[in-house]
């Protein structure tokens, strides 16, 4: 489903420096991967580089999406085309009502697969029932997008989104972070619960513990914009007791 | 009735450009170019007016002389503008077949006429009128239809075209016109009350809440041709009246002329709430043409506890001049001003209100949003005054700028004035860019860069357009979209 071969990416506006240095990965529908790494080593460029975020540019390498070279694509085409980013801090957008911009969001979707708008009376059903099952207030949703959400409500905001548009490949950047564990139990929940033979999932975490409840096919660690190694689950747990420090050698090398 | 072959095909302009820039080709009956007395007394003529409403259009005739000769026109708005050949304006331009006079039923009407409104999106007759609003449609200088008078009159609301109103409610309009705007008032003002042509009047009984939105479209058509139209609504005691206008002119490189006045007078418990979609022909990419609009619009909430709320949104003409006013006379009296300016390419708009407050607990609110794009200036100006008369007065003010692009320029110049200690006043201001963050949030939920823009700033103006009626609402979020269209993405 998604093959990236040797990435090479830096963000507009910070010198030369590349962050991502020839990564490599490959996901299959029906898989869930978890990123791994250190802060700064690269895990939400990543993120940002694969949705197509303006201010990052992409030297060399390649990002196919179903066997489709998505680089050269806007960020609304490559969602379109049913890519997803949980955001690790959402926007702010004052005045804009969480209904009005997933009908939209929805909406858009549809209208790329050939089909009709959803009717208001069955997208208002859809989006009561998600809020009931991701957990967030009624009254959250009343309020302009993620203004004056907390850390935890932002998140949870991000899987409703998630379980409406219901993406095939969908990227969590550190969704994890910053939750308490009924908060995480709730994400873990979403991606079990939307976790199919046709879809796919990457998690990017610096952290083991979502993986308490999610169990991913496929552990990669990311040291200075590379993958340094690949595992199972296992290879978290490792990761978690001893650190990060083990592989600071690998990169350096 | 009129196909539309009948009316010019210089409408097909090309998608983002402006879509009411149609011209009908009628026939219309001019007045001679330029002003004059002899003018001001043939468009009196022309309306078979009573005597003394010559006299008081001649009194201000010759009081703007002296302006025009002393002072000039006002020069403190941050806008820029040729010098205007006042006597090469036609002051006076009707369909031939209106006869200068609103027709005595919709089926009196010219095909062409109800075939140009009903482009605009203003269907007229009886079986496709919109439902729940009674319209005055004012095309150049003269009324040609008004819809929903019988059902209006049976509650004894008065609803039709100024000139009507001068016939049949002559004590009325003795009474009010100039009342809350002298004929003195301002340059733009007095020439109005000089050679005003047009425009809408509603009355609205004691203790009546008038169960339908009372409209007038404005269409000015004719070249070469400035309209000047004349509205006055009065909200006697315990009457409620939510009021629309709407705007649009045709595609031109010249620039015309708008000098409107608008009076509102709201008695004790009365409330008139006063909506206006001002699209006006914004002048080109370049430029070039577009409507000056310099319009007085003032209320006196003259009785206790009445409402006059003003919410404009304003994203035509190339130039706006037009602070639509409150005087709080009446004790626990609120004024309210809701606006939304835009300013897209060349366009100019110097905009905002004046809350005078003289009774008692008096209070006002004000939420004014600019937005500029392309090379546009947007300038919010606004005066709160406080009388010594005025105890325990309230305002809060609210100015927020949004800047699309680097060339254009918001600009915010508030007067206060408190001459009562018991005053509070807070006044917030902002001045925001859409940012690269929320673009990217939206964009990568599969909204193009231009809904999503198109998303933030209707977000941003939320605020404003919910104060809107519902139907109306809508389309002034449409309107902004296709305002914007060519700034972004």
């Amino acid at each position: 489903m998604l093959q990236v071969t040797d990435l090479h990416a830096s963000v507009i506006g910070a010198g030369d420096t590349e962050i991502l240095k020839g990564l490599s990965l490959t996901i299959e529908a029906g898989e869930v991967h978890a990123i791994m790494g250190p802060n700064g080593s690269g895990k939400s460029t990543l993120a940002n580089v694969l949705l197509g975020r303006p201010d990052y540019v992409v030297n060399s390498g390649t990002v196919e999406f179903d066997g489709e070279n998505i680089l050269q694509m806007f960020p609304e085409q490559r969602a379109l085309r049913g890519m997803f980013l949980a955001f690790q801090y959402p926007a702010e957008v004052p005045g804009v009502r969480p209904w009005q911009f997933l009908k939209a969001a929805l909406d858009a979707r549809r209208n790329f697969a050939g089909e009709e708008p959803m009717s208001v009376r069955d997208f208002t059903k859809l989006f009561d029932d998600k809020v009931k099952a991701v957990g967030i207030d009624p009254d959250l949703v009343k309020r302009s997008l993620n203004e004056g959400f907390s850390g935890g409500e932002k998140k949870r905001h991000e899987m409703l989104q998630l379980e409406i548009l219901e993406p095939r490949l969908a990227i969590l950047d550190e969704t994890d972070s910053g939750l308490d564990v009924d908060a995480l139990r709730i994400v873990a929940e979403g991606v079990n619960n939307l976790r199919s033979p046709d879809r796919a999932f990457l998690i990017v975490t610096h952290y083991q513990r979502l993986l308490n409840y999610v169990e991913p096919d496929a552990v990669h660690i990311l040291i200075d914009g590379k993958i340094v190694e690949t595992g199972g689950p296992e290879l978290a747990l490792k990761v978690e007791k001893s650190g990060y420090e083990q592989y600071a050698t690998a990169a350096a090398g | 009735m009129a196909t539309p072959n009948t009316i010019s095909r210089k409408s097909d302009l090309s998608a983002g450009e402006y879509k009411w820039g149609f011209v009908t080709e009628v026939e219309e009956d001019f007045a001679p170019k330029g002003l004059s007395e002899d003018i001001v007394r043939l468009i009196s003529a022309k309306k078979d007016e009573p005597e003394w409403l010559l006299e008081w259009r001649l009194r201000s005739y010759n009081h703007w002389v002296k302006m025009a000769k002393t002072q000039g026109e006002p020069t403190w708005a941050k806008i820029r503008y040729p010098t205007i050949d006042y006597n090469d304006i036609y002051y006076y331009a009707a369909p031939k077949s209106s006869q200068g006079k609103a027709p005595e039923s919709l089926d009196d009407v010219d095909p062409e006429m109800l075939a140009t409104f009903e482009k605009l999106g203003i269907p007229l007759q009886e079986r496709e009128k919109l439902a729940g609003v009674a319209i005055d449609a004012v095309f150049d200088s003269v009324s040609v239809a008004t819809t929903y008078t019988k059902q209006l009159g049976e509650l004894g609301i008065i609803f039709c075209s100024f000139s009507e109103a001068v016939k049949n409610h002559p004590d009325l309009v003795q009474k009010y016109l100039g009342s809350v705007v002298p004929y003195s008032d301002n340059f733009f003002a007095t020439l109005n009350s000089a050679v005003f042509s047009d425009g809408s009047f509603a009355y609205i009984p004691p203790g009546v809440r008038c169960p339908m939105e009372l409209m007038t479209y404005f269409r000015m058509n004719a070249e070469g041709t400035g309209q000047f139209e004349r509205t006055l609504i009065i909200a006697d005691k315990g009457a409620y009246v939510s009021y629309l206008e709407g705007c649009t002119a045709p595609f031109r490189k010249t620039s015309q002329l708008h000098a409107a006045v608008v009076e509102l007078v709201a008695l004790e418990d009365a409330e008139i709430k006063y909506s206006t979609i001002q699209n006006w022909f914004p002048g080109t990419k370049e430029g070039e043409g577009g409507v000056y609009n310099f319009v007085t619009k003032r209320g006196i909430c003259r009785g206790a506890n009445s409402k006059i709320s003003w919410t404009q949104v304003e994203t035509g003409s190339a130039i706006t001049w037009k602070y639509p006013s409150v005087i709080l006379q009446g004790d626990n009296s609120v004024g309210e001003f809701y606006s939304v300016a835009l300013t897209n390419n060349y366009q100019q708009a110097d905009t905002g209100t004046k809350m005078i407050h003289i009774g008692k607990n008096t209070k006002s609110t004000i939420v004014a949003k600019g937005i500029s794009a392309g090379h546009g200036q947007n300038t919010y100006r606004g005066q709160v005054k406080i009388m010594p008369s005025a105890e325990n007065a309230t305002n809060h003010t609210q100015c927020d700028s949004l800047l699309v692009g680097d060339k254009c320029g918001a600009h915010t110049v508030p007067y206060i004035e408190v001459r009562n200690p018991t005053a509070r006043l807070e006044h917030e201001a902002s001045t925001s860019k859409v940012s690269d963050d929320q673009l990217f949030y939206l964009r990568s939920r599969g909204l193009s860069e231009e809904e999503a823009h198109h998303m933030i700033i209707t977000g941003w103006t939320r605020d404003v357009i919910k104060e809107l009626p519902f139907e109306f609402a809508m389309e002034a979020s449409q309107l902004l979209k296709v305002s914007l269209e060519g700034a972004v993405g």
